[in-house]
């Protein structure tokens, strides 16, 4: 097994930084805007971004909501192991708002697709963003694409990317894992 | 832990405590969807449900199919006092019959002591236990033990009283399974008539004397006099049952603590409990019933995943 960090603690850092500014610079002072994480890894990201947002531009409010896409899959009763849960936490009406959706990585698509269903059960937003720290673009089985992306990369099926926060791990960085003798 | 051991709730004697707490762990993100202005999740929409009440419901008949909508499943329903029951069918022809229409899943409600069981080795279907005849009510403990927690925070240590007919009821005995398999202490209270015997041998406590038990516990739980039940007389009156071992609010305030009531339902006011109580704050009456619909998608849910 190999491994290759491909954003470190100090890139992830800047990147999070350049988000944070794209998105301000479409959505100003989030007066019609949210923010709303996928469950469960999709949250850590969206936690740091709703942080460093915060710390960037104190004098802004910004709706803030976890969502949880479980019993929106697509493959429930399809896959070989059980889902459980997340907590669902959206203490807001969707109606009419400008929806950025946050997620750690873009594979499939389709945790985005469930997240999509999820979102109208909420209310109808006004039209629906997409943030991922990590794009993994040729793996896409259904036509999703984010407007805001950390870092695009190229990668195989038989690979992970796993993202580590400094919350749950010891420190921030991305890697790219593969079951594989030949380095990276 | 995310998948339950079974792949049937046919009593809480049969699952373990691992699968109790995945159970009240769903709920708890079950009852967020259904307090959701559209309370409706698309996860059962290719499973067909079909709800087999050879004894009648309500509530509980109520609570599983509203559970089922809001899975978006597709339901049937079926009740024995019309049905081909009555023209001589057995219980297995009747079920086989219906699940040669494609039903993935039975919920099954009947007046004979282990039904569920006898077909849970016969067919393929996920079976769910409504409640057989006064042996086990499984839905029932769980949104008890889901109410208790989400009241008190925790059920380990709890003192919970069971009042009343214990003789004839099935969420007695549910009830004693599953507040022990989570660590609480039961006492069962009631008159020595209506409780058997051997009761003790399940490792809960007994009294004759309401009070006692009362001023023991931290949560009661009152059951309904199943007079519907009673082949003989077990008390003399409705009125001198209610004197002696009906919780009125005089009784409750000479208390030295406040407790939580319960009550499966329905209610016989002024029998086993007067209004005063029934209605009151101390009283996780109403909420029992709306956990009702949150643990039963939970169960659903889970048995419903569980196709490996």
């Amino acid at each position: 097994m190999q491994s290759r960090v491909i954003l470190d603690s100090k890139k992830l850092q800047l990147t999070i930084d350049r988000l944070c500014y794209q998105i301000v610079e479409t959505h100003k002072d989030f007066k019609n805007a949210c923010i709303i994480g996928v469950q469960p890894r999709g949250v850590l990201f969206a936690d740091r971004l709703v942080k460093r947002l915060q710390h960037l531009f104190p004098n802004y409010t910004i709706p803030y909501g976890k969502l949880d896409i479980t019993f929106y899959r697509d493959d429930f009763r399809r896959a070989d192991k059980a889902f459980s849960p997340s907590v669902t936490d959206i203490t807001f009406s969707l109606e009419n708002k400008n929806v950025i959706l946050v997620d750690d990585v873009l594979y499939t698509g389709r945790t985005i697709r469930s997240a999509l269903d999820a979102l109208m059960d909420f209310g109808r937003p006004n039209d629906v963003e997409l943030v991922v720290l990590i794009d993994r673009r040729l793996q896409r089985h259904v036509p999703i694409q984010a407007k805001y992306v950390g870092k695009t990369i190229d990668s195989i099926n038989s690979e992970k990317v796993k993202v580590y926060w400094q919350e749950t791990h010891e420190e921030d960085k991305v890697e790219l894992i593969a079951h594989t003798d030949k380095p990276l | 832990m995310s998948a339950l051991s079974t792949k049937h709730l046919l009593g809480i004697k049969y699952i373990n405590t691992e699968d109790i707490h995945l159970i009240l762990q769903t709920a708890k993100e079950f009852k967020e969807v259904i307090n959701r202005p559209i309370k409706k999740v698309p996860s059962l929409r290719d499973v067909t449900i079909a709800n087999l009440f050879f004894e009648n419901s309500t509530r509980t008949r109520i609570s599983f199919e509203l559970a089922q909508k809001r899975l978006s499943a597709d339901t049937i329903n079926f009740s024995a006092s019309a049905s081909s029951v009555k023209k001589g069918e057995t219980l297995l022809d009747t079920v086989n019959n219906i699940l040669a229409m494609k039903v993935d899943m039975i919920v099954m409600r009947h007046s004979s002591v282990g039904a569920p069981m006898f077909l849970a080795d016969k067919i393929q279907a996920n079976i769910i236990n409504a409640g057989d005849g006064t042996h086990e009510h499984p839905t029932q403990a769980l949104l008890d033990a889901y109410s208790i927690k989400e009241k008190m925070g925790e059920l380990k240590g709890l003192n919970v009283a069971i009042c009343g007919d214990i003789r004839h009821s099935r969420v007695a005995l549910s009830n004693i399974f599953c507040l022990q398999k989570l660590g609480a202490n039961v006492m069962l209270a009631g008159p020595p008539t209506l409780i058997p015997k051997h009761m003790e041998s399940l490792g809960v406590k007994t009294t004759y004397n309401i009070r006692e038990a009362l001023q023991w516990c931290d949560v009661a739980n009152v059951l309904r006099i199943q007079l519907e039940r009673q082949d003989i007389k077990y008390f003399p009156t409705l009125r001198e049952y209610s004197l002696y071992y009906g919780i009125n609010r005089e009784l409750l305030d000479s208390l030295k603590k406040e407790i939580v009531i319960m009550h499966p339902g329905p209610i016989n006011r002024g029998v086993e409990i007067n209004s005063d109580v029934a209605d009151s704050k101390q009283s996780i009456i109403l909420d029992q019933v709306e956990n009702g619909v949150a643990v039963r998608m939970a169960i659903m849910f889970l048995l419903a995943g569980r196709t490996f």
